[in-house]
């Protein structure tokens, strides 16, 4: 079987796998990674979401030997060992999750948000942004503000 | 997903070759592709990845001439400057497929090889009567989609890139999308251009395939202006139907969105 080799939140790692083998099963099943959902395994709720090479990803929907060489960073990669990412950190204060299972595809997909649309951003363009990512919980009321918050507070960190 | 094989050659003779195998299959972004094996619909012995093939990727202007390679993403389209003066309505346009992590992978060749009947780029394709160049030949656009999931690509030909007309060729154009919500395809979407040979109107998500929706050329010929289309309509027979829409339905939103082109191919209105 090939192997694959790449860098995971920092870290270089490699693996053996099939040629079918998808990204999401690496991080998970393989680097033990399972803070990165799979919610539907047909690219619709976004709950897979990394960042392959800077760019939000479904993770669910890129084989793993796609990412020879890449640099992915998972939820697990975003804070830090005392500190909560800022997006994190929002989403508590602002109660912008409940079940918390599409949570880390939500957090991944704002913090590119912030990347691609930068620190203030209003209701619409939140809302048309995240439109990879599905809830069945809250309503996406308290993720809109936990997300306009987390954008605001990332511009200090 | 039945295992399979895989190849990640780095320039498109290596990739010519490894697809020279019918059992080969190109893949690009893998957002239709990927799904598609998860259902065991298919099974390739081997997958052969475009994505390290620089040839193939990137967005250049050539005289009065915009060419997109073919591994070129939708998010890529969507912020490209050169496109946005070239070609605004193409930007538009793919700034609205699927969602914003959809844009970061699928790309313009794979979206126009798959030939969904509800994908966005084949009626700016048709409209812009743009080329489509694979590693073989040029094929024109009128000829290139067939059907349902149908194209004219032979197997083992690579779609290197689309060359859409540009400039004082294309005077303006404007793309409108009735969205289904749940997917984000088309309901129906329709690319409208005024060229100097005269208006061309395509139509995409309301049939097996991408058409041009003649009377409205017809009437935007008199007069560019959504007005003209006031009274115009489209035979519901052959259009596609199904829990989303009905055909008679499809008939009425493609006229509607065909106004909303126009208007904004005029600089009228907000985006859809
Ligand atoms: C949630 C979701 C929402 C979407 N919404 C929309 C939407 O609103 N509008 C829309 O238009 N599309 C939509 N799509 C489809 C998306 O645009 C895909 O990216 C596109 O259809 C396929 O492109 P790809 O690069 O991912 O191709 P792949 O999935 O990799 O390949 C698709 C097919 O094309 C072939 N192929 C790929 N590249 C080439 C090439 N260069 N030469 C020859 N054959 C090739 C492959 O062999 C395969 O058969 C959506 C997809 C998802 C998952
Ligand atoms: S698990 Fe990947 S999009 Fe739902
Ligand atoms: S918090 Fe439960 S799915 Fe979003």
């Amino acid at each position: 079987m090939p192997t694959v080799s790449m860098t995971v939140n920092g870290k270089a790692v490699s693996g053996t796998v099939e040629g079918r083998t998808l990204l999401v099963q690496f991080l998970r099943e393989h680097l033990g990674l399972t803070g990165t959902h799979v919610g539907c395994d047909t690219s619709q709720c976004g709950c897979c979401t990394i960042h392959l090479n800077g760019k939000g990803v479904k993770s669910c929907a890129v084989l793993a030997l796609s990412c020879e060489g890449a640099n992915i960073v998972t939820i697990e990669g975003l804070a830090t060992a005392d500190k909560l990412h800022p997006m994190q950190e929002a989403f508590r204060e602002h109660h912008g999750l409940q079940c918390g299972f599409c949570t880390p595809g939500m957090i991944m997909s704002a913090v590119e948000m912030v990347r691609a649309k930068g620190h203030d951003l209003d209701e619409k363009t939140i809302r048309k942004q995240l439109e990879g990512n599905i809830c069945r919980c809250t309503g996406y009321h308290n993720i809109v503000r936990a997300v306009q918050a987390g954008a605001a507070a990332m511009k200090g960190a | 997903m039945f295992d399979f094989t895989y190849h990640r050659p780095a320039t498109l003779a290596n990739a010519s070759t490894q697809l020279a195998n019918a059992e080969h299959k190109p893949l690009a972004g893998g957002m239709s592709l990927i799904p598609s094996l998860k259902f065991r619909l298919n099974r390739h012995a081997a997958l052969v990845d475009l994505g390290a093939i620089a040839e193939l990727r990137g967005i250049r202007r050539e005289g009065d001439t915009l060419v997109v390679g073919a591994t070129t993403p939708h998010a890529e389209v969507a912020g490209s400057t050169l496109v946005r003066q070239a070609l605004p309505a193409l930007s538009v346009l793919a700034e609205g497929i699927g969602d914003p992590l959809v844009r970061n992978r699928g790309t313009i060749g794979g979206s126009i090889a798959h030939a969904d009947p509800a994908a966005d780029y084949p009626s700016a394709v048709l409209g812009l009567n743009a080329t489509v160049v694979t590693q073989q030949r040029s094929i024109a656009a009128e000829d290139f989609f067939k059907g349902v999931f149908e194209t004219a690509l032979q197997p083992g030909e690579i779609i290197t890139a689309v060359r859409f007309p540009c400039g004082p060729l294309t005077q303006r154009a404007g793309y409108a999308k009735y969205r289904q919500p749940a997917s984000r395809f088309a309901l129906v979407g329709v690319f409208v251009v005024q060229t100097a040979a005269g208006v061309r109107v395509a139509v995409t998500g309301a049939a097996p395939s991408v058409f041009r929706f003649t009377a409205a050329e017809a009437a935007l010929n008199k007069r560019f202006d959504p007005s003209a289309l006031e009274g115009v309509t489209l035979d519901a027979n052959g259009l596609n139907s199904d829990i989303h829409a009905s055909a008679v339905y499809r008939a009425h939103a493609v006229v509607e969105m065909a106004k909303r082109a126009v208007a904004a191919a005029l600089g009228q209105g907000g985006s859809n």
